[in-house]
């Protein structure tokens, strides 16, 4: 018997709507199991003690603030890097199979799992280089890490500015390094900036590159250079959940809250600038 | 009558090509100073190949071949000049109106900062000189700072006219300019180039013959990558010389 294609145009919606909202349900539970959990555990002492008697009781302070040093670490690295890469690539490089090569080996770099960067950064960075288990060691391995997904949105922010504007600025007899420099970099910037705050986002929560690299077990103070050891939130996450008997749940579900909550907030400010970008284009 | 006016630009011998497609096939003229030479001919005639060949455009596209030699001057600016050089005395009109995403002033102002003009109010003047060149000023000299973007499709036009004049070029290169614009904002443009006449030489591309006729004090026939026919305006209109010529011009075809 034949279907009226209505019939089979709403069964079509349905399908596509339950899929929609399947997505959703994991997020919608992962976060509501977090807060219900976790939000209790959340005090002011919480977010800035030291953590004490063997990290069953106090602060995740040094594990939040080791964090932050990496992010910031990894992206003053993997950002500048990735985009020169980004730029050489899209404006300067020929299409030929050294081109194509670089371009492959971003995408396999992009599909290396997160453990083989971790045993990269101890071999290299800890090793080889002798920066022992550092800071420094960590952030160069997530910034190895970033690189891909770096280039791959700075190549796409580069590539979504017109060919127009680049003409209309050679036409005028601009050189190409000053055409980039005024009409392309500052079109694409929004597009590279946001791509890049999505990729630290989520090296922020990367537990095996640090593992090797720069993640101390218990160390209840900050760090005082770059050669030293830190606490981080994904592997101090993991050492509650694994490693010490006995701990409240709370400060397990208030840890991994905590993490979840910078990784949103960087990600909230990924749309803030995007939203901010997108009211000013005009074309 | 005697010819006093000098020849700006020669082409010799030029053959233009895509890797294996070929464009435009040994085009030899001149072009004079302070004229306006209409290029006209149907599409893939080899049209805008020719123009983007005048300022080196197309070295953009790896895929493209050129030999033979355009002088600009007497300067051959393939071999004896850098791109830079070529475009900066060579600018180019576009097809679409291209404003950059900046204010009005950002806009004329482009070229001269790129080419290392800081002086504030020296800027300013180039700025207010380019704009009434082009029949822009009065609609815009009280919102210079605002986007460029909101001006209408014919003044975004003059302002790239403007823009392209900012950078005191020697000849004006206009590729189909008025294909997206009305009647009104065409005669506007139209105005802007014979107004431009006495110290540039232009050569407007157009798929609208009738404004070849306007402006053109010469124009030039291409037709599949070969010129056919160049000749004043009054005559090429009145008496063409080539059948090929009469046929497009009557619209047997094209």
């Amino acid at each position: 018997m034949k279907i009226k294609p209505q019939i089979k145009q709403k069964i079509a919606f349905t399908l596509l709507g339950l899929a929609a909202i399947l997505v959703i349900i994991p997020v919608v539970l992962i976060l509501a199991i977090l807060i219900k959990r976790g939000l209790p555990a959340i005090s002011w002492q919480f977010l800035t003690e030291m953590p004490r008697m063997g990290m069953r009781a106090g602060g995740i302070f040094p594990a939040i603030m080791g964090t932050l040093c990496l992010v910031i670490g990894a992206i003053g690295v993997a950002l500048p890097l990735g985009v020169l890469t980004a730029i050489y690539l899209v404006e300067y490089a020929k299409k030929n199979w050294w081109t194509r090569m670089i371009e492959i080996a971003i995408v396999n770099l992009a599909g290396v799992p997160s453990v083989v960067y971790g045993l990269f950064g101890l071999g290299l960075f800890v090793i080889f280089f002798q920066f022992g288990s550092s800071i420094l060691a960590g952030s160069l391995t997530l910034a190895i890490m970033e690189l891909p997904v770096i280039i791959t949105s700075s190549k796409e922010a580069l590539m979504s500015v017109p060919r127009s504007f680049r003409e209309a600025s050679l036409a005028l007899g601009v050189s190409r390094w000053q055409t980039i420099r005024y009409v392309v970099l500052p079109n694409a910037l929004p597009g590279i900036l946001t791509g890049s705050i999505l990729g630290i986002s989520r090296t922020a929560g990367e537990t095996a590159p640090i593992l090797f690299t720069v993640a101390a077990f218990y160390l209840p103070r900050l760090p005082k250079s770059v050669l030293d050891q830190c606490m981080a939130l994904p592997y101090h996450l993991y050492v509650l959940s694994t490693q010490v008997p006995n701990v409240k749940p709370a400060l397990q579900y208030g840890t991994a809250l905590v993490l979840v909550g910078m990784v949103f907030l960087l990600n909230i400010v990924a749309i803030i600038v995007r939203a901010h970008i997108r009211s000013k284009k005009q074309w | 009558m005697v010819e006093l006016s000098r020849v700006k630009i020669v082409v010799e011998d030029l053959d233009i090509r895509y890797e294996d497609v070929w464009a435009l096939r040994d085009l030899n003229f001149s072009v004079k100073e302070n004229e306006i030479l209409s290029v006209i001919g149907p599409a893939n005639s080899g049209k805008t190949s020719f123009l983007r060949a005048l300022n080196r455009l197309n070295d953009l596209d790896p895929s493209c071949r050129i030999s033979g030699s355009i002088l600009l001057n007497g300067k051959d600016i393939n071999r004896e000049m850098d791109a830079e050089e070529v475009r900066k005395k060579v600018t180019m009109v576009f097809a679409l109106p291209i404003p950059l995403p900046m204010s009005i002033f950002d806009n004329i102002a482009y070229g001269p900062r790129r080419h290392g003009i800081r002086n504030k109010k020296k800027l300013a003047e180039t700025v207010e000189k380019s704009l009434k060149a082009a029949f822009l000023w009065d609609e815009v000299k009280d919102r210079l700072s605002s986007s460029a973007m909101k001006l209408s499709g014919g003044q975004q036009q003059r302002l790239c006219i403007a823009r392209t004049l900012a950078v005191e070029p020697e000849v004006i290169l206009y590729d189909e300019p008025c294909s997206g614009l009305d009647p009104i904002s065409t005669a506007k443009v139209e105005d802007a180039m014979r107004e431009l006449k006495s110290r540039y030489t232009q050569i407007l591309v157009t798929n609208n013959v009738k404004q070849a006729a306007r402006v053109g004090d010469r124009v030039a026939f291409f037709l599949m990558g070969e010129l056919v026919e160049i000749d004043l305006a009054d005559r090429l209109f009145t008496a063409p010389k080539d059948k090929r010529t009469d046929d497009y011009l009557t619209g047997r075809f094209g």
